[in-house]
Formats: C-alpha cells, structure tokens, sequence
C-alpha cells in the first residue's frame, strides 16, 4: 500500500506540492488527472526519489516504509517504478547490458539471487516478445535513436522485468498512436495483480478506456482536490479543467 | 655594483649540472654520442625546467614539481635483477588474448635473462641501447635523436643527454610480425630515482608490429622518470602501439616522448591509457614525411586525487595527402588536472591534409580540472581541419533514470563513464588489447567508487 500524507515539496523555493494526500491499496490502479503544471511529474519524482526536491513536510510510505529517507535506487529496491515521461537516453550502454544490471541491482537490493545468463535472457525475450519489441533494440544502446512509442515500450519492458510493488506511469501515453497505445496498455494490465499498485499520471482519459482505473483523482496546483471513480475521466474530458484551475489556493 | 649575471638555477636544476658533470665520463658512448649529450645538456642548462611561462608548458610546470632531481638509476645489480624476476609474473601477469613477447627493462636497463628472448619473433631483432650507444653507428645515433622532432623541448634534451636504458627493435622489410612485442618496465623500488630511457624501433618498408609499453613497478617512493620511444616507420609500415604508463606514487614526475616519422602510406595508431599517479606529461611529435600515411592517436585519461595529467601532441604535415587523428577522453575526479595540446602543422606542400581532433572531458567534482588547448598552423590551402573540444559532467538526468531502475548511483557513475571512454578505447585495433584495455579502466571505476 502507498500513503501519501499531507506532503509539501518544493524544488528551487518553489512550491509545487501543497499538502498532498492519496492512499493507494494493492492491487489498485489510482489515475491521477489534472492540467499541465498542476504537479503531476514532481509527484512522481518525489516518490521515486530524484534530487533537487526538498520535501518540507509530510511522508510517503511503502508497505509502511518511509521512502523519504532512501536514495532513488533503494526506493527501487523497495519495489517502487517509474515509467519515465521521458526516457533517458544512455549512449554507449547497450539495453541489454543496461537491463541486466538494473535487474541484478534490484535483485541484490531486495536480497533475491543474481539471475543465470540464461534465466536472464529468457525472461528479457518474453518480456519483448509481450510487447513486440524486436530482439534487435536489445543489442541498440538504450533508447539511442528509439522512437517515442519504442521508448514507451522499453519503458513497460523494464517494469515487467523488475517486477516492482508499486508502478508509476507518468504520462505513457503521450507521443503514442493508437496500435502502440494498445501494445503498451496490455503491457502494463498483464502486469496488474492483488499485490501491486499503480499511479496511472496522464492528461487524457484516452489511456483510461485501456487501462481502466479503479479510482481517478483530480491534482490540481499540488492537491488532490477531487477524487471518484472511472466516470470521472470522463466527466473531466468533457468539462475540462477550467473548474479546477479557477478554485485551488 | 658590479652586476654579475648568474642565470638563476632552481635546486634541481643545479643538483642536475653536478650529476651530468659526475656522469659524463661513465655513461656509456662513443665520442660522437659524448658531444650529442653534451649539446643536449647545454641546450638543456641553456632552457633549464619547463614552466608556466614556456608556452608548450603553461598547464604544466615541471619546474615547480620538480623540487630537486633524483639521482640517476645505475644498472642494476644482479641480486636485484633475480629479485625482479620473481616478482616478474605477479606485478605483470600474462594476459589471456594477449600473447605478447616480453622485452624486460629494470630501471630502464634492457634485462635479456628476464626477458623473452627465444621467442622473439621472426624479422624483429632486438639491442640493448647500451650497445647502440657503446658502437656509436652513426646512421643509428641520428635516428635514435628523433631529428627535427620535439626541437627545442628541454626535456627531451634532457633525456638526450642521461639516456642510458632502452632497446633497438628492428623489424625488417616485410615482416609481418602478429605476435605483440611488449616492454614491460620495472623499477628496483628501494630508493627515490630518477629513470632516462630510450629506445628506438625501426619499420621497415611494409613490416607490420604491434609494440605495447607497460609498467609493472610497485614503486612506494616518488620516482622521476622521461622516457622516449622514437619510431622510424617505413614506407607502408604498420604499427599498433599501446601505452599503459606506470601509475607512480604522489610526488612523481614521468615525461614520456614520442617521436614519430612516417614514411609514404605508413599507418599508425597508437593508444594511451593514463591513470594518474603524480605528474605525467604525453608528448607525441609525429611528422609525415611520405604521402597518403595515416597516424591517429587516442586515448584515455582518468585522474583522481591530485593527480596532473597532460597529452601533447604535434603533428607535422609535410608530405600532402596524410592524415591525422586525435582522439582523447579526459576522467576528472577529486583535484585533478587534465590538460590536452594539440596542435597540427600543415606545410605550404602539405596539400590535401585532412586533420582532426578532438577532447572530451567529464568533471566529476568542483576541484577538478581540464586544459584544452588546440591548435591549427595551416599554410595550404586544400585542406580538410578541424577541432573540437567538450567539458562536462555527467548528466544528472541519466544518473537518476538509472537509479531508478535500482542501479546504485556508484555503479550508474561507472557506467555512464565507462561508455564514454569506450568511445576512444574502440580506436584500439587488436581486439585482446581493446579487452585488456577495457579491463584496466574498470579496474579504475571500481577503485573510484570504492573510495
Ligand atoms: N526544476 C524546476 N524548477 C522550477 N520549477 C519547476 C521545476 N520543475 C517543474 N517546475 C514547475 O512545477 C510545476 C509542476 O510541474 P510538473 O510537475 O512537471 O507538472 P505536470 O507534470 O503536472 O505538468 C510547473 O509549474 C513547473 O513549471
Ligand atoms: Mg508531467
């Protein structure tokens, strides 16, 4: 379970999150909406730990482990994901070599045996055939020259490997079109399961036909200002944000 | 008053006029080498230690880093040389995938009962330099003076002047020789001293060598050591050389020359792997004197401490239609110094140069350092040239997106460094050499985090 209370960050004496609360339970998909700028990325990266935020009050607990207090790879280790808005891109480092130190880092960190190069490859070859993700890109530094749906995909892959407790997404469906919004969509359900939650960020209820939420909160200048369920989404597409940008503090 | 004009000598400038007073008679040579070294010091004594105000030296003075000057490694004993060689295989391992020969200098003396004589390959003869010296050939001393070649640099008329180790490495016409030829340097390491190598390799036309230049001392005094390798490659030689400089103790001082001469359609590339350890200034002087030759010089350098690392290169465009590569990665953590020189010359014959070069640096903390300095002297007009230098840091995006996904920052850092300096190592051709050279830099990340 992830409880987020009452949490106020700022990065570079800006505030950004202002006494944000958000419970999400196993097995839950939480979507969270809201405008551009309403700090839906720094949630993200509040809780999967990036430098640069300073977290003035509150806590974010993991399965009652304070998150707060653990660099970005511990956090990992903890079982948290991030699906990156934007992927990095890491010339020179091969994706194959990439995901095999990520796995056996978080396999280490979590007190689970290095996998056999074998057992590796195998489930690395799964996982993209799962996603349609040619064994070629494998060998391509990672996401050097990859197109932004080719990104996504990679991203969906690293998670299905890591197998985390808890999955962020943010935005995963921007730059998709609607063959790759469906690929990475079931990629991401195959994944849902009673132990693990998500955080689905997006702007758009287009991603929720696909991957359908089971609560939908509204964010808007670093609150939670409305929450419901997958109605909701819809609600917001027709109306859309004017409401809340107008009202919050 | 009566001004009387002393030039102002520092502590070790003088202590090196009474050594080369004191060894002059013993050095080994015959007359004409006698009246070599002797030039070469007074051009030395005339310029004294390179500093700030020399400007090939600006980034690095040696003067200042040079307090007082060792003395000067004699040959080495026979208990020493028994006691080096069995330590030989623990402080230079054999290296899978690389089969070389050994060629085995202690402090500097070219050792035959250490090294791999027998083995030697076909086509590749081998001197010590105190035989060159002692025979004074005279074709040999001018060669083994790298003619024209670092013109003017007091520390290479230093090394003129002491040059007492080292060894000739001839390879006749044609031979194509595929097992590596390695020098390996070892130091007796009881007492601060100081080490004036040379050595000289002949190619002859169309021969073919893969030369590597390691160390294998464990030196925990300073040392002060110029080496210089002067390379005659003939018309269509080929060379690959590697050169992994000793890692010496803080307070060290190493300068080691290159002195190259192309001959018309020779190709060389050479390597340098510099990991620190006191003081090291890289100077490469190459000058194509044959048509369509190719030279390319690469490297890496990782520093951390206080360590000062510095790669000069001139390169020499005489002959039209060569072409020169430069190639340097730069490592910076903690109060290190990086410095690159490069500085390409193309004659008014020089038509159809194509020269380029490039540094690139990543700084891994405030205190350190990079010097770039490129520069091009162009006086022909159909030429291709360019330069270009970078200095960064790692991109803290990228260190986050890798955490992320559970790597530990230590490990990220080693990574995203090692993918940059692969970039230059992939410049090394022998693939068992890429590998061992990929091995060494680990070998470095790993210590780096361990710290
Ligand atoms: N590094 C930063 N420095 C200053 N302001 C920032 C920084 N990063 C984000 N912001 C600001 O924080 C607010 C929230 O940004 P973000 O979390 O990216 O919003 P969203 O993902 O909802 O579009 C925006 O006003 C944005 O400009
Ligand atoms: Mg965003």
């Amino acid at each position: 379970m992830l409880e987020i209370k009452n949490l106020h960050a700022e990065i570079d004496g800006k505030k950004i999150l202002n006494g944000l609360n958000l419970t999400v339970a196993d097995g839950e998909v939480a979507a969270i909406m809201g405008p551009n700028g309403s700090g839906k990325s720094t949630l993200s990266y509040v809780i999967s730990g990036r430098e640069g935020y300073e977290v003035t009050d509150g806590e974010v607990l993991l399965d009652g482990v304070n998150l707060l207090n653990l660099d970005a790879s511990e956090r990992a280790a903890q079982g948290v994901f991030l699906a990156f808005q934007y992927p990095l891109e890491i010339p020179g480092v091969t994706t194959m070599t990439f995901l095999k130190a990520s796995l056996n880092a978080t396999r280490k960190g979590r007190g689970e045996p290095e996998l056999s190069t074998p057992e590796f490859m195998k489930r690395v070859r799964a996982a993209a055939d799962r996603l349609g993700v040619p064994q070629d890109m494998l060998r391509r530094a990672l996401n050097v020259g990859f197109s932004g749906g080719e990104k996504k995909r990679m991203e969906i892959l690293q998670m299905a490997l890591l197998e985390p407790k808890f999955g962020i997404l943010d935005e995963t469906d921007s730059g998709l079109d609607i063959d790759a919004l469906r690929i990475v969509s079931e990629g991401v359900n195959a994944l849902r399961s009673p132990h693990r939650g998500f955080l689905v960020i997006t702007h758009y209820q287009r991603l929720l036909d696909y991957i359908v939420p089971d609560k939908v909160h509204v964010l808007s200048k670093g609150q939670i200002v409305k929450t419901g369920g997958k109605e909701l989404a819809l609600e917001l597409e027709k109306t859309g944000y004017g409401e809340f940008v107008g009202e919050a503090a | 008053m009566n001004a009387q004009v002393t030039p102002l000598r520092t502590i070790a400038e003088s202590r090196l006029a009474s050594d080369y007073e004191s060894a002059r008679a013993t050095m080994p040579g015959h007359a004409g080498v006698a009246s070599l070294r002797d030039g070469a010091f007074a051009a030395f004594m005339h310029a004294g230690l390179p500093n700030r105000r020399v400007e090939a030296w600006h980034y690095t003075d040696l003067r200042q880093a040079m307090r007082d000057a060792l003395p000067v490694a004699g040959v080495p004993a026979a208990t020493a040389i028994l006691a080096q060689g069995a330590r030989l295989e623990t402080l230079a391992p054999r290296v899978e995938g690389v089969d070389s020969v050994r060629i085995v200098l202690v402090d500097g003396y070219y050792i035959p009962a250490l090294s791999d004589v027998a083995r030697m390959p076909e086509g590749v003869t081998l001197h010590s330099l105190t035989d060159v010296l002692e025979q004074g050939d005279e074709q040999l001393i001018e060669a083994l003076s790298g003619p024209g070649l670092g013109a003017g640099d007091s520390t290479l008329a230093l090394n003129a002047a002491f040059m007492q180790g080292g060894v000739l490495l001839d390879v006749a016409a044609g031979a194509q020789v595929a097992t590596p030829v390695e020098i390996v340097t070892m130091t007796t390491n009881d007492v601060a001293q100081a080490l004036y190598v040379r050595s000289l390799v002949r190619l002859g036309a169309g021969s073919k060598l893969t030369l590597i230049e390691t160390d294998a001392s464990d030196a925990e005094v300073a040392e002060q050591r110029n080496g210089a390798l002067v390379v005659q490659a003939g018309d269509d030689a080929v060379l690959d050389h590697v050169f992994m400089p000793a890692q010496l103790p803080a307070r060290s001082t190493q300068v080691a020359h290159m002195l190259v001469t192309m001959g018309a359609r020779s190709d060389l590339a050479s390597f340098t792997l510099a990991r620190g350890g006191g003081l090291l200034r890289r100077q490469a002087f190459l000058r194509f004197d044959g048509e369509h030759a190719r030279g390319a010089f690469a490297g890496s350098t990782l520093l951390k401490g206080r360590d000062h690392s510095d790669t000069t290169l001139v390169v020499e465009h005489v002959a039209p239609h060569c072409e020169s590569r430069e190639y340097f990665k730069f490592v910076l953590d903690g109060e290190a110094t990086g410095v690159f020189q490069g500085k390409v010359i193309v004659a008014p014959g020089a038509q159809k140069t194509d020269g380029k070069m490039k540094s690139q640096a990543i700084l891994l903390s405030d205190g350190a350092s990079m010097n770039n300095k490129p520069e091009l002297e162009i006086f022909a007009d159909d030429v291709v040239c360019g330069h270009g230098a970078t200095v960064a840091q790692l991109d803290e995006n990228q260190i986050f997106y890798a955490q992320s996904r559970g790597i530990p920052r230590p490990q990220v850092e080693a990574m995203l460094l090692e993918a940059f300096v692969d970039e230059a190592t992939d410049h090394v051709r022998h693939e068992g050499l890429r590998d061992l050279l990929t091995a060494r830099i680990g070998v470095w990340m790993a210590n780096r985090s361990a710290a």
